[in-house]
């Protein structure tokens, strides 16, 4: 009830104008902020303050660039339903330029993208999707005549904010498998300084969503690692949510594809999968909007951690993971464990009394036996004294 | 005089015996047994172990034993130690912040227990019925329920406290591992070693064993291997992984003769439960000294002949006497 | 010189119900009523005995202990037939009746703590018997000790049923069977010991030894003399006799001597083999070590000289001192002493139905003393007998 108070807080007239901007309904509008707010795994009451940001007039300007990739991490955005990506993205956002969405191309391109990045100045969000080659100065990547380093070091100049979008903007992803002939690097590495990642082939869509999302919000970005990975999607391992986990504890594992334990969804660490040391949230959200299940291991194959430097691209996919955190439950068995029952009340006091009664009798023996033994000792002495006073008397 | 001289015969009698079986010993000593040719076992890696305990829950499963509960909801088996219905378990080394596997400060490391298959078992010189018995050829140590009486001397008997009883029954019986014997006619081996995704634990006859976890510990630690899995020389599933730190001791090689069960580690084996055995087995030095003493019945017969000579010299009618004690002597 | 000339044995009479049999009567009936549980439901329902510690009270106390207390026949018998005291004749009879009872009593107080005992039988078959276990021989030769016994005791019977011919026969032959049941427990007190070498590191230095058959051997006799010394006490005052002093002083010599031999082999033992530094660690281990020899050392300072031995008070301490090192030497190899590595992290201390079990088996044996000393012709003949 407080939620709805909160959100009428909003206005009538507010709401309203989302419906006709957006072209949605109220009610489809506030489960879309109730969604992305779970996403991020903020607190209850949350969402309200998530639509609040999003009725606001002003749209920021995202520049989107793309260098070594296959436009995957655009295309899973793509996939995005709830709702559809290009009413909310196009209008919560101002995307001044994409190459694969929009519709000018040449130097037109090129001059809207410069408009956008002078009217914004320092005001402006920029997303990098792709790996930057650095090898002979950069040339295997060229837009417009500049090369893929300088391009992205002079949008990031004045940007509020950089989100490298995919495994290969993250850390180098595929373009950068051995013996990466062109050098390809992460944006963080070109720039010299970390920024937020979204590592993934391609990444979930809702977890960029929703760290962009939480940046109009909150005005900063969400927390993230070390690797500028945001940690409401990328702090647990797969292997730790995996809804085969439970199969992988009790030892059943698929041999082979296809055969019987592979038919009944047993576990793939076997056939190598990496789920054990890739930080990622795939068993929660599923992909394609189909939810949980939806996602490789649960189609059976394994993860090939293609979130994780040196896993993904990196080891071969049927190669045995290491296993990156055990944590095992509290109750597994130590070398030694105290164990036994020790002395109980009844026992103790059993013995005690058994004890004190023997102790007490053999007291009471020893006595006795040294008063007689006193007495006879007396006796003895009297009367071996008397045949003494006969004989002198 | 005459309780003097029969004195004296007395202590010459017992110092002949004493004497006879001073002699005795060095001919009936009883040497440690050895691995037999043929012995079948495990080579347990602790640095390829991942805890998963696929092997506890195989070997339930494979010997039809029930869970065993050490938490108040009774929903997991969690054995905290091998019992008379659990036969394979893998303990966990813990130490300070436990960040690093297989690191002895601050680390933390696995090591399966189960039955070790000696090569000198003191359970099976122990058992008075022959119900723990050592086969001849595969060397793997049975135990027979019907032949059993339950005096639980091999459970006192063994170093490692493998054979456990079953407290809560009336028919009680000992239980451990038999290295899945009763698998081996529908071509099976040991469910540990079958369902190990790591291969830690790994099957195969004890010589090969042996020399396969020497050549582990040889490599240069961080360099990378193949790692069978599953059966020694059975179907290929290896796979090529990283070389841990193992300590230059392959446990098993020579504690009391031998095992045919051997292990590896990083963590030093006393600390992970493993202890620290002679080359010498007890059942070797139990034996000869009941060989030495009782060998063939020569000395208690020797020793009965000398009393019996002694005894019907002083036993008199006294010892009858139907009231008229008359005692001489 | 002392004269030989002694009373014949004859059934101390009097009545059978008074205050030490009807208590003796009632843990014996508790005893029962926790063996019936202990068949129907298992060994866990009435005991603390563990995977770390299999062996708990039933087997150390009721049979070993046990047993060893019922040496007393032996000592006897090993210096009345041996070497030849006649003088100490009075003494066979009673103690050979206390080892009777210890002995059976041990030997039936196994297939309470047998876990399998239907197959009890198979301790003595060809076809299972494996002769490398140190439990066989000890099993058979219980087993024959106890049939040799009840033989050697059976001229009691005879005499009472007044079937004079018949003994007649059998004292014919006693000797051949004095002779074994004085080799028989040779065997087994010394392999009692010799049980805890295949238990190797497991026992503590203090007690793990391949000396240890002598040593067992050596206290087993010991043992035999301080339990004449004390029962002798008991019955003399519980039947208001008096105590055969001129018996009882000069084999409290004999004791000393052995009790000597012992303590000789055993502090060279624990030397020898560097062990005695164990005695010195802060442990509970250390502290029953010492308890253990300070009760066989304090025979020297209680009847350590003639006059003291004249005394019936010290001779009882004695006797109840030896009993008790041996019993802790017992206690302390099997329980006390054992467990490091397979027994870490296990405790063990008896249930309360454990040691009732305990107290009713010894409850047993004292009844049993009773019913038979007053019925039966066992203690010598005295003057002045009261019945109490």
């Amino acid at each position: 009830m407080g939620e709805m108070n909160d959100i009428f807080k909003l206005g009538r007239e507010a709401l309203h104008g989302i419906e006709q901007r957006l072209g949605m309904s109220r009610r489809d509008y506030l489960q879309f902020c109730a969604t992305l707010a779970v996403t991020m795994g903020l607190p209850k009451g949350a969402d309200a303050a998530v639509a609040k940001a999003i009725e606001s007039a002003k749209r920021p300007s995202v520049i989107w660039l793309h260098f070594q990739e296959c436009t995957g991490c655009t295309e899973s955005l793509l996939r995005a339903e709830h709702p559809t990506l290009e009413k909310l993205i196009l209008e919560i956002i101002s995307l001044d330029y994409h190459e694969t969405l929009m519709a000018a191309a040449g130097h037109q391109a090129e001059a809207a993208r410069k408009d956008a990045m002078k009217a914004n100045k320092g005001k402006y969000v920029l997303v990098i999707e792709g790996a930057i080659p650095v090898k002979e100065n950069g040339n295997y990547c060229k837009i417009g005549g500049h090369t893929a380093i300088d391009l992205l070091k002079e949008c990031a100049a004045d940007a509020a904010a950089v989100i490298a979008i995919g495994s290969c903007a993250s850390w180098g992803g595929m373009p950068s498998t051995g013996p990466n002939p062109s050098g390809a690097s992460s944006v963080a590495e070109v720039l010299g300084k970390p920024v937020v990642t979204i590592p993934g082939c391609p990444p979930n869509p809702y977890n960029f969503l929703a760290t962009v999302v939480h940046f109009l919000t909150f005005g900063k970005l969400p927390e993230v690692d070390k690797l500028g990975r945001p940690k409401f999607a990328y702090s647990r391992l797969v292997h730790e949510n995996c809804e085969r986990r439970a199969h992988f504890d009790a030892g059943r594992f698929a041999m082979e594809f296809g055969d019987a334990g592979h038919r009944q969804g047993y576990c793939l660490y076997k056939l190598g999968c990496k789920g054990p040391e890739t930080y990622a949230n795939c068993p929660t959200l599923g992909f394609g909007d189909a939810g949980e299940n939806n996602w490789p291991v649960g189609c059976g194959h394994p993860c090939i951690g293609c979130t994780e430097k040196g896993v993904g691209f990196a080891k071969p996919i049927h190669q045995l993971a290491t296993m990156k955190n055990v944590a095992p439950p509290l109750q597994y068995a130590r070398i030694v464990e105290e164990q036994g029952k020790g002395a109980s009340f009844a026992s103790a006091a059993a013995l005690a009394a058994l004890a004190g009664a023997a102790a007490g009798a053999a007291v009471m023996l020893t006595r006795n036996l040294g008063l007689s033994h006193a007495a006879a000792e007396a006796e003895r002495a009297k009367s071996e004294g008397k045949p003494q006073d006969k004989a002198r008397g | 005089m005459d309780s003097r001289r029969d004195f004296l015969k007395g202590v010459l009698a017992s110092s002949a015996a004493l004497t006879a079986a001073a002699v005795a010993p060095p001919a009936c000593a009883r040497e440690t047994l050895s691995v037999p040719t043929g012995a079948l076992g495990l080579l347990y890696d602790a640095t390829l172990c991942i805890g998963c305990k696929a092997c506890v829950a195989a070997c339930k499963e494979v010997n039809n034993n029930p869970p065993e509960f050490s938490t108040e909801d009774h929903l997991w088996d969690t054995p905290l130690d091998t019992s008379g219905y659990t036969f394979n378990l893998i303990k966990m080394y813990r130490n300070g912040s436990m960040e690093t596997k297989d690191a002895e400060v601050n680390g933390y490391a696995f090591m399966k227990t189960s039955c070790m298959h000696c090569a000198d078992p003191s359970c099976v010189s122990a058992c008075p019925v022959s119900a723990m018995t050592k086969d001849a050829v595969t060397g793997i140590v049975s135990y027979d329920p019907s032949a059993c009486v339950g005096c639980r001397y091999c459970v006192v008997a063994c170093p490692f406290g493998i054979p456990k009883y079953q407290y809560d029954s009336p028919t009680g019986k000992i239980g451990k591992c038999e290295l899945c014997r009763h698998r081996t006619k529908d071509g099976h081996y040991s469910a540990c070693a079958e369902v190990c995704p790591t291969g830690a634990t790994l099957y195969g006859k004890t010589s090969d064993l042996l020399l396969e976890a020497k050549r582990r510990i040889a490599l240069k630690p961080g360099s990378v291997t193949r790692y069978p899995r599953g059966k020694l020389g059975g179907p290929d599933q290896s796979y090529e992984g990283p070389v841990g730190k193992y300590l230059q001791h392959v446990y098993g090689e020579k504690e009391y003769g031998g095992t045919q069960v051997l292990k590896l580690s990083s963590v030093n084996f006393e600390k992970v439960g493993q202890p620290n055995l002679p080359p010498k087995s007890s059942a070797a030095t139990s034996e000869t000294i009941q060989h030495s003493l009782y060998g063939g019945l020569i000395m208690p017969i020797a020793v009965l002949g000398a009393l019996s000579f002694i005894a019907k010299k002083n036993v008199h009618d006294e010892d009858d006497s139907d009231g008229n004690g008359t005692g001489e002597k | 010189m002392a004269q030989h000339q002694h009373a014949s044995p004859t059934p101390v009479g009097g009545s059978l119900i008074n205050a030490a049999t009807l208590v003796c009567g009632v843990l014996i009936a508790i005893m029962a009523a926790i063996l019936l549980v202990r068949f129907v439901f298992g060994l866990g329902a009435v005991t603390n005995v563990n995977d770390g510690y299999s062996w708990g009270i039933w087997v150390v106390v009721d049979v070993m202990i046990g047993s060893a207390l019922a040496c007393g026949g032996f000592s006897v018998a090993l210096l009345v037939y041996i070497f030849n005291k006649g003088e100490y004749h009075p003494l066979i009879r009673p103690a050979l009746l206390a080892s009777l009872f210890g002995y059976t009593l041990a030997g039936g107080g196994i297939f309470f703590d047998l876990g399998r005992w239907w197959n009890f039988w198979h301790i003595f078959w060809p076809g299972y018997v494996n002769a490398n276990s140190v439990m066989f021989e000890v099993a058979a030769c219980v087993t024959a000790y106890i049939m040799v016994m009840w033989i050697e005791f059976s001229p009691v019977f005879l005499e009472k049923l007044g079937l004079h011919d018949a003994k007649k026969k059998l004292t014919k032959a006693l000797f051949f069977f004095i002779a074994l049941g004085m080799v028989l427990p040779m065997m087994h007190q010394a392999s009692l010991g010799t049980m805890l070498v295949v238990m190797g590191g497991q026992v503590n230095p203090l007690w793990q030894t391949p000396m240890v058959p002598l040593i067992y051997l050596l206290t087993a006799i010991v043992i035999g003399y301080g339990v004449v010394l004390f029962e002798s006490c008991v019955a003399a005052s519980a039947y208001r006799r008096k105590i055969e002093m001129h018996l009882l002083n000069p084999m409290s010599k004999v004791m000393l001597g052995v009790l000597a031999v012992y303590l000789l082999v055993r502090l060279a033992d624990l030397l020898a083999r560097g062990a005695l530094g164990e005695a010195f660690k802060p442990n509970l281990q250390a502290v029953a070590f010492w308890l253990e020899n300070l009760c066989f050392v304090a025979p020297f300072f209680l009847i350590g000289n003639v006059e003291s031995r004249r005394n019936p008070a010290r001779l009882f301490l004695a006797g109840i001192a030896i009993m008790l090192g041996g019993i802790l030497l017992r206690l302390n190899g099997f329980l006390i002493g054992y467990g490091h590595h397979t027994g870490s992290g296990w405790t063990y201390f008896p249930s309360f139905t454990e040691v009732m079990v305990t107290t009713g088996m010894f409850s047993v044996e004292v009844l049993g003393y009773i019913i038979i000393t007053r019925r039966f012709p066992v203690l010598p003949r005295e003057n002045a007998q009261v019945a109490s």
